[in-house]
């Protein structure tokens, strides 16, 4: 019986020091991000915006992102679908070098970058015959975020994809449908909040990227300049810059996060109708 | 129009191994769970390939694997209609059945009466309702055959009875080649023509329903078109008949003849009952306990001892029937037919 008694006293003590650690928590992660916004008033902060480093950087950033972001909702869709439907030999192992770059320290991302890519790099002598140099540019800049942020778009959309119930794409065939036009019509669509929201995961990842970017591309601003770059460079120059990319980009994450929990919200709409399919996998 | 299914594939614990002819009419094939029926369907729908096997509509070849011809789904031109109907979620009714073709979705809807639920979504319509989308989706392919898995199953029992007579209306009007999959005989026997019952992968009859009562070809026929089976050994009785020493503890005298092991199969509809031992032409007489009392609608099973008897509700309240109410069950020896014993 709780509530008298040492079993009652220890039962209390061990509920409290649940509460106390998970309000210390709460804290240590929030405090670094309110303290960007109270170390310099607003209208501060909307000042440093239009600084011409932070503009800059601002275009770089959402230019790079938006391409890298592209090139892997393109190939990582169809990749995704192939290995979420198909058996083949070796599945797992796809499946665990595709997690690889989730682990792999960034720096040692952008030296692999480097090692491949570079000019004296395994495609090096390749890339050097077509003309094209991509070590220190901005197609460098695009290759990392890319190589970073893909795994948090592909993972996710691996595990969409599985949850679409199988017979409702043999049901598509048997109705005259293609593959390509079940692809388009039953599995995207049924997996689209999923995409969604591994789409969001990997723009926020992305936008973030730091490490292999400045092994990689450098930090040349107005060409490979991104944010979090811009943050590294001006906090030694002008901190109250640093401060102001640094609050617009706790902006855009919050966002993204907030988009990813409603897409994942969603979701759940067309699983319902299937009590007896396949049952959903577990996802990310 | 005939579709010519021939097919051997292995399935988890036995092989499927049948050859099926359908005409312009519905095939049932029965069989318990796991007999294979799915995958019979599956094959032909061109969403299962078999080790070896034949699948033609007429001249038109979907699939020989001897000859390396194997159609994919959207070529080979089937209706088929899921077990759960597999409707998309994300598409109104109207454009479920637009998937399947777009020429004739109007007259579908109208025809199966869910012109009026055209924009819903497939999770805001009833079992039912869900039921005539898939077969209007199916039917917007313009089959030449259509293929329905267990299309009653999914229902509650009223809805059942209703869905039953619309489908073996619309089948009949439809003429198409149809192979329906059940495990469930009264369904088999309300929708089809023909029904063939699966077993292990193979089919131990195909009849029409009422000769597959009348005649089952062994004892799982029978136990399946819902005979009361029980096993006994028969030896010569009196007045040219068998008498069957039944395992259940009493002796059932039958016109057949048979020997030694056997099963003996009643029908419940052919077995009456009575408070006393009535004095008319049944032979053979049970005298025991009501186990159980079912009403279905207008009829109640009976269950006196080893036996089911099928007598109206009307009876039952004549005789003021109660569970545990000693009666005797009543068949004539020519309503027990010897099978050979279940395997």
């Amino acid at each position: 019986m709780a509530g008298a008694g040492p079993r009652g006293v220890r039962a209390r003590a061990f509920g409290v020091s649940l509460w106390i650690a998970a309000t210390a928590v709460v804290a240590f992660f929030l405090l670094p991000v309110v303290a960007i916004f109270t170390r310099v008033p607003p209208g501060e902060l909307v000042d440093q915006l239009s600084n011409e480093v932070v503009r800059d950087a601002l275009r770089v950033t959402l230019e790079t992102n938006l391409v890298a972001l592209a090139f892997i909702l393109l190939l990582g869709t169809p990749a995704a679908y192939l290995i979420a439907t198909r058996s083949f030999r070796g599945r797992a192992l796809v499946l665990t070098l595709i997690e690889l770059p989730l682990v792999l320290p960034p720096a040692v991302a952008g030296i692999g970058l480097l090692a491949a890519f570079g000019r004296t790099g395994l495609l090096g002598d390749e890339l050097e015959a077509l003309g094209v140099s991509v070590s220190f540019t901005r197609t460098a800049v695009m290759l990392a975020v890319a190589f970073v942020a893909g795994p948090f778009y592909v993972r996710p959309a691996i595990a969409a994809f599985e949850s679409v119930d199988s017979t409702l794409l043999g049901a598509a065939r048997t109705l005259g449908a293609g593959p390509g036009r079940t692809f388009v019509r039953v599995a995207l669509p049924l997996a689209s909040a999923g995409l969604g929201a591994g789409a969001a995961l990997a723009f926020a990842r992305g936008l973030g990227e730091f490490g292999a970017t400045i092994m990689f591309a450098g930090s040349l601003q107005g060409v490979t300049q991104t944010l979090s770059l811009a943050i590294y460079q001006e906090f030694d120059l002008n901190f109250d810059a640093a401060l102001a990319i640094s609050a617009l980009l706790v902006l855009v994450s919050g966002v993204l996060l907030l988009s990813v929990k409603v897409i994942a919200g969603w979701r759940s709409t067309y699983t319902s109708l299937i009590p007896f399919g396949r049952s959903p996998s577990t996802s990310s | 129009m005939a579709l010519d299914v021939h097919l051997s594939h292995p399935l988890r614990t036995f092989a499927l191994d049948l050859e099926l002819s359908v005409g312009g009419q519905t095939l049932a094939l029965v069989g318990p769970s796991g007999a294979g029926k799915t995958s019979v369907l599956r094959t032909v729908a061109g969403l299962l390939r078999p080790d070896a096997g034949r699948v033609a509509l007429d001249g038109e070849i979907w699939l020989d694997t001897a000859a390396r011809v194997d159609l994919p789904p959207e070529r080979r031109r089937v209706g088929l209609v899921f077990q759960d109907y597999a409707l998309f979620p994300h598409l109104s009714v109207r454009r479920n059945v637009a998937f399947g073709g777009r020429t004739r979705v109007d007259e579908l809807l109208e025809r199966l009466r869910i012109a009026e639920l055209a924009e819903a979504r497939p999770r805001e319509i009833s079992g039912g309702e869900r039921q005539r989308v898939a077969l209007a989706r199916a039917l917007a392919r313009d089959p030449a055959v259509l293929l329905l898995d267990e299309p009653l199953s999914a229902l509650d029992a009223f809805t059942r009875m209703q869905v039953r007579a619309e489908l073996r209306d619309l089948l009949r009007s439809l003429a198409l080649p149809t192979l329906v999959v059940t495990h469930d005989f009264e369904d088999a026997a309300a929708l089809a023509d023909l029904v063939g019952v699966l077993v292990e992968g193979r089919v131990l009859q195909i009849a029409p329903p009422s000769e597959l009562v009348a005649a089952p070809a062994d004892a799982f026929v029978a136990s399946f078109t819902g005979a009361n089976l029980l096993r006994g050994v028969a030896s010569e009785g009196p007045a040219g008949l068998t008498a069957v020493a039944l395992e259940a503890g009493f002796t059932a005298y039958t016109v057949d003849r048979g020997r030694g092991g056997v099963s003996v199969a009643v029908y419940p509809w052919e077995v009456s009952i009575a408070r006393e031992e009535p004095h008319d032409s049944a032979v053979n007489h049970v005298r025991a306990p009501i186990g159980s009392l079912v009403r279905l609608g207008n009829r109640a099973r009976v269950r006196v001892g080893p036996i089911t008897a099928e007598v109206t509700t009307q009876s039952v309240e004549r005789l003021g029937l109660r569970e545990g109410d000693v009666v005797v069950a009543s068949f004539k020896a020519t309503g027990a037919r010897i099978l050979p014993p279940a395997p």
